[in-house]
């Protein structure tokens, strides 16, 4: 490791282990995400990325390892401990509320940080914070013109900022974007990246991505994973000339 | 409790444990392969039970046969009203959420209910077993056992391997095991799921029936007999796991021996016992023994 | 002024049927005052259940036992011969009601989907059991609540509860309270997250909300409220017995919420009024002669029937037929 040290990572994930039965699907995986950068996941499919970000997120627990945030062991904390601590998370499958308003798809997951379950008397909305911070988080997200509309009338893209804008309204400080730009056609991953961008000052994400192009203008970092396990973590520079990277997954026509 | 007495409560547990498997491995096959939940699957039971009874005469006049006749019949019958109700009926639930399929079914009892009562009455009936099958024999010198319930465990065990067989070693096993673990994935190898769903659900439909015309020279023939199986069924499947024959068949095994011993250890607290079981159970392993899928 | 001008706007429903409700005595005859108390009580008995069916998701198939546990701790504790009051009767009644709810809670709600639903029912049942085989509460005969509760404060009685009308009253007043309480409530931080629970749970654990403890307090709540319509049952007749515990009536009460609507508070209501009613059409003679003496086949088809063909309910049913009719006039797609 370099003496001049970047910022202590925000989020630390050592040696993820992840078992279902026989079948490995993550393999003592480390990585480290730092404050104001994006580190991207990539591999082939099955390679257990998406299980890593959910081991991360707390929904699958882990079998041997360890995740801290700030420092703090975090491993055996359930999901909405962690979410609550600062570890937000978007979905792969669009994974919002299709009936309520897309302001309110916000303003509830705001909430979640004034939960005030014993307050049975005064109404949501009057909440001001959860007010204010839906309203911020969807500002960010290119979506303020569309607070009234049903969430499920939302075209795909939209509604893939609506799952980025309710995971920036819990205040979050770690993001774990799974696949962001799934299903987006070029305008509207042009937008996303562009809103992407935007979030890297003030919070540490971890990308999960396909998109190749995508990756490698937006990371800082880049994990590539196969079969579980990581082949070649680095600067993107050094991962596209890793030659196990380019037989494993790029392809033999490298960059 | 003496030894002799120790041993045909023991028998009559697994006796009971092996009918309770019947109903049930037809219940937890529908829930696991279909994912309907369906009330109404007491009412095959109660159905089954009426039939031996309705069926004796009639098939004693007019095809000069007996019991096993009655049975063979009742089992033609049950597989054509399982087909039918699964492509009139059940075929509509699929994609209804729970509470609907629920309340559905909910009513099929009701209709069932009422149906029976109009053709047939509400009255208690007995049912005849074969004459050859009638009396105990003794097992050892320590006791004698009634032969009927003997048979009835020698059925339930031949209908177990039977299921073992197919779901284990045949094609359409495959497809079912398959199924319960993940239906759209079935349906897009190109398996025809509609062919697939009839036939569980009448096979479903055919081992409950079976279970109800077995049962009847035992337990008669009543009217709220459906619905006491019914919940008891649930019972074992919620504590063998959705879709798990072999779930079924060891919770079955398990809530016959608890309701047995129950009853004649603590007869005042019999019906209670295999509910604190389930609750026990369930702090454990909240989705069953054997959770498929 | 024009909060109350609003307040007029939206309970403008909610308002005029009370006003109907608290004028019907004087128009209607003993039977049907009866008749409309029973109705109200159900009504009380369908909200309790729509907290947990649409408000936040789980469907459970053992409500009645609640409402069950409830009527038969007012009638064990009624004193023999005296008139006990009200204002620790209610609330003991409630309390045990929401104390199972509490136990069945935590260890149903471990479970999901299917396995909830039969685990549900099988608690039910297991109450059932006990108020049916054992001696505590008179076994299969059922016992009697001999001299009913009354409201005194201070010494004075101000509404005695054998009273028909005051009954009526009384009742009346319970359930415009349950429905203006759980108003505000499904308003609340609280009433959202349960909504957010219903729609979409993956996404709440993920903002960071804890579900188990959300889903178990709306639990404990509709088995409370189931509570206090089990009370005022067991005070209008006097008399109690297990079947009130039985899954008939966990399906009945089931049933009411989807024949008015599911999710919404008016639907609960219009569903009570609704079944009874229907229940009381399928049982007249006049109408189906001999057929009336099986009326449960006349109500299971007509269970099929709504759940099939509406499955919004009858609140549900404008927005229904508009659909349809939009559909229907829709030019056909180029």
């Amino acid at each position: 490791m370099p003496p001049e040290r970047t910022p202590p990572a925000v989020l630390a994930v050592r040696d993820v282990t992840r078992r279902f039965g026989g079948l490995v699907a993550v393999d003592r995986v480390s990585l480290a995400l730092e404050r104001g950068a994006v580190h991207a996941v990539i591999g082939t499919n099955g390679a257990g990325k998406s299980t890593l970000v959910n081991v991360i997120a707390g929904e699958l627990a882990a079998t041997a390892g360890e995740v801290a945030l700030n420092g703090v062991d975090v491993t055996h904390w359930p999901q909405p401990r962690r979410a609550r601590a600062g570890i937000g998370r978007s979905y792969q499958r669009t994974t919002i509320f299709p009936r309520f308003s897309v302001y309110e798809n916000c303003r509830l997951c705001a909430q979640a940080r004034r939960q005030a379950p014993w307050n049975w008397w005064t109404k949501a909305e009057r909440d001001d914070a959860s007010a204010d911070l839906a309203r911020d988080a969807l500002a960010r997200a290119g979506l303020a013109a569309f607070g009234g509309h049903v969430a499920g009338v939302l075209s795909h893209g939209q509604k893939r900022q609506l799952e980025i804008a309710m995971c920036l309204a819990t205040s979050p400080e770690v993001l774990l974007l799974d696949e962001p730009l799934a299903g987006m056609g070029p305008e509207e991953s042009e937008r996303m990246l562009a809103l992407l961008e935007s979030l890297k000052p003030g919070h540490a994400v971890l990308l999960v991505e396909h998109d190749m192009d995508a990756v490698f203008r937006i990371a800082d970092r880049i994990t590539v994973m196969v079969n579980g396990g990581v082949i070649a973590s680095g600067a993107p520079a050094a991962v596209r000339a890793d030659p196990s990277v380019q037989s494993a997954y790029l392809g033999e026509a490298a960059a | 409790m003496d030894l002799p007495t120790f041993l045909v409560q023991c028998l009559n547990a697994v006796q009971y444990g092996l009918l309770l498997f019947l109903v049930a491995s037809g219940l937890t096959l529908i829930f696991g392969i279909m994912g309907v939940i369906n009330l109404a699957h007491g009412s095959f039971y109660m159905i089954g039970a009426y039939l031996a009874y309705a069926l004796a005469p009639f098939v004693a006049q007019h095809l000069g046969g007996g019991f096993f006749t009655a049975l063979f019949l009742g089992l033609v019958l049950a597989v054509a009203f399982g087909y039918a109700l699964e492509w009139g009926f059940v075929s509509y639930l699929y994609e209804r959420d729970h509470l609907q399929q629920v309340l559905m079914t909910y009513g099929l009892i009701l209709v069932f209910e009422e149906l029976r009562s109009l053709l047939l009455g509400d009255d208690v009936h007995g049912v005849q077993p074969p004459g050859w099958l009638t009396g105990s024999v003794p097992l050892g010198d320590l006791m004698t056992y009634p032969v009927y319930r003997l048979f009835m465990s020698g059925v339930c065990i031949a209908v177990a391997l039977a299921l073992y067989a197919v779901i284990a070693r045949t094609r359409i096993g495959m497809a079912i095991r398959a199924g319960a673990s993940n239906r759209e994935m079935v349906q897009s190898l190109g398996v025809d799921i509609r062919f697939l769903y009839r036939v569980v659900f009448a096979a479903g439909v055919a081992l409950a029936v079976l279970a109800g015309m077995i049962a009847a020279p035992v337990s008669s023939v009543y009217p709220g007999m459906g619905n006491q199986v019914l919940i008891i069924s649930f019972v074992v499947v919620v504590i063998g796991g959705i879709g798990s024959i072999r779930g079924a068949f060891l919770a079955s095994l398990l809530v016959g021996i608890v309701d047995t011993f129950g009853k004649v250890l603590f007869p005042q607290a019999a019906g209670v016992l295999v509910y604190v079981l389930m609750a026990a159970i369930l702090l454990w392993r909240p989705e069953g023994l054997f959770r498929q899928g | 002024m024009t909060r109350v001008q609003s307040l007029l706007r939206r309970a403008g429903p909610e308002i005029a049927v009370t006003l109907l409700l608290a004028a019907f005595p004087w128009f209607g005859g003993k039977f049907y005052v009866d008749l409309a108390t029973t109705i109200m009580i159900l009504a009380v008995f369908a909200l309790s259940l729509e907290v947990l069916v649409g408000a936040t998701g789980l469907v459970s198939f053992g409500h009645a036992a609640f409402f069950g546990v409830a009527a038969y701790a007012a009638t064990l504790l009624s004193p023999k011969a005296a008139a006990a009051s009200v204002l620790w009767l209610l609330p003991a009644s409630v309390l045990a009601a929401a104390a199972f709810a509490a136990v069945v809670g935590a260890l149903s709600l471990r479970t999901r989907g299917i396995y909830f639903i039969m685990v549900t029912l099988a608690f039910a049942q297991m109450a059932y059991y006990v108020f049916h085989d054992t001696k505590l509460g008179g076994g299969s005969d059922g016992i009697y609540l001999y001299v009913k509760p009354v409201l005194a404060i201070g010494g004075a009685t101000l509404v005695s509860l054998d009273q028909p009308l005051a009954f009526y009253y009384t009742t009346l007043a319970c359930l415009v309270a349950t429905f203006a309480f759980l108003a505000v409530v499904l308003r609340s931080r609280f009433g959202h997250a349960l909504a957010g629970i219903r729609a979409n749970e993956v996404r709440m654990r993920a903002a960071g909300y804890s579900t188990y403890p959300y889903k178990l307090a709306a639990f404990v709540l509709a088995g409370g409220l189931a509570g206090v319509a089990g009370f005022l049952y067991a005070v209008k007749d006097g008399f109690v017995n297990p079947e009130i515990l039985s899954w008939h009536q966990s399906g009945a009460v089931l049933l009411m919420i989807i024949l008015g609507g599911v999710g919404r508070l008016r639907g609960a209501v219009l569903g009570a009024f609704a079944f009874a009613l229907l229940k009381e059409l399928f049982q007249s003679e006049a109408i189906f002669g001999p057929l009336a003496r099986h009326w449960q086949l006349l109500l299971g088809f007509a269970i099929i029937g709504c759940v099939a063909l509406m499955p919004e309910g009858l609140i549900g049913l404008p927005a229904q037929l508009r659909r349809a009719r939009l559909r229907a006039g829709a030019p056909r797609a180029a």
